[in-house]
């Protein structure tokens, strides 16, 4: 991945990445017929609610949010659900609609527990885990890329807003040594 | 601060991840109703002091709306169930009644 924005001046690394490709499926994922389409589709299995597996995350009951990897495109990856799966289904190319965060330090985690509220504990929150919540009043998305690092997406309306947001948040001397 | 487990995506949020949709299974009188039933229909509210039945919508989170039973003075949430229905359903009332044995659906 490559970034558009870094700034390494407080406890945790802040970093808006240049652009994700990712693509928005919605169907009914309660359908056996879809999943087994869509994994073959996706080449591995539907994460189960609110979980995170080979970049593709569960975004609600009937909605998927699959970033698209390095060096295919959203747009043959949005033909190939239209057409493959023989149900009501959209996927839609959303690149250009989303903003990319990454979080990289030990202190990740309380960065983010500053603004949601969301209960970021390691033994709550882990590697595999999804959480659609708030940051502060921005509408967010996020998960453990690594140990040490979040992953964070937003509607890219926000993205300056919420690049120092998170530079804010992460100021030396300003975490609560919580976790 | 109201705690609420979404049915729909099973988070346990807090009420900020959440918006509240009003009164809920409120009968709808539109086309052919007399200007009684549309006035009470628009205008009037239970607004109870104890048990509520509210829609509310997990705004910050899978999107869906949903229903929850509360207490309004102890803001104690009863139990969440979903959208789809037009009365609270049995297993709802059971769990008001055990926290509230006086209580009486209306
Ligand atoms: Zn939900």
């Amino acid at each position: 991945m490559s970034f558009s924005e870094i700034d390494g001046s407080g406890a945790v690394l802040v970093a808006a990445q240049r652009r994700v490709e990712m693509v928005v499926l919605k169907a009914d994922l309660s359908n056996k017929t879809t999943r087994a389409t869509l994994k073959k589709l996706l080449g591995g299995p539907v994460p189960a609610p609110r979980k995170i597996v080979n970049n593709v995350a569960w975004m609600a009951p009937d909605e998927l949010l699959i970033m698209v990897p390095d060096g295919s495109s959203a747009d043959g990856l949005v033909a190939l659900l239209n057409a493959g799966v023989k149900a009501p289904v959209l996927a839609v190319d959303v690149s250009d609609a989303r903003a990319v965060f990454s979080l990289k330090g030990n202190h990740a985690r309380e960065v983010l527990a500053k603004g949601a509220p969301v209960d970021l504990s390691p033994g709550a929150f882990g590697p595999g885990d999804f959480r659609r919540t708030r940051l502060g009043q921005v509408a967010v998305a996020f998960w453990l890329e690594a140990e040490d690092e979040f992953q964070l997406v937003c509607f890219a309306s926000m993205r300056e807003f919420m690049f120092d947001w998170l530079v804010n948040a992460a100021q030396k001397d300003s975490l609560p040594g919580y976790f | 601060m109201l705690l609420l487990k979404c049915p729909c995506c099973g988070v346990e949020g807090e009420e900020t991840e959440f918006h509240c949709g009003g009164e809920a299974h409120i009968r709808r009188h539109a086309t052919g109703s007399t200007d009684g039933e549309f006035a009470s229909y628009m205008f009037e509210r239970k607004n109870p002091k104890a048990v509520v039945f509210e829609r509310w919508r997990h705004v910050f989170g899978c999107g869906k709306w949903f229903h929850a039973a509360r207490c309004t003075v102890t803001l104690e949430v009863f139990a969440t169930y979903g959208a789809q229905v037009l009365a609270p359903p049995k297993p709802v009332i059971a769990k008001i009644k055990a926290r509230r044995p006086d209580w009486r659906q209306k």
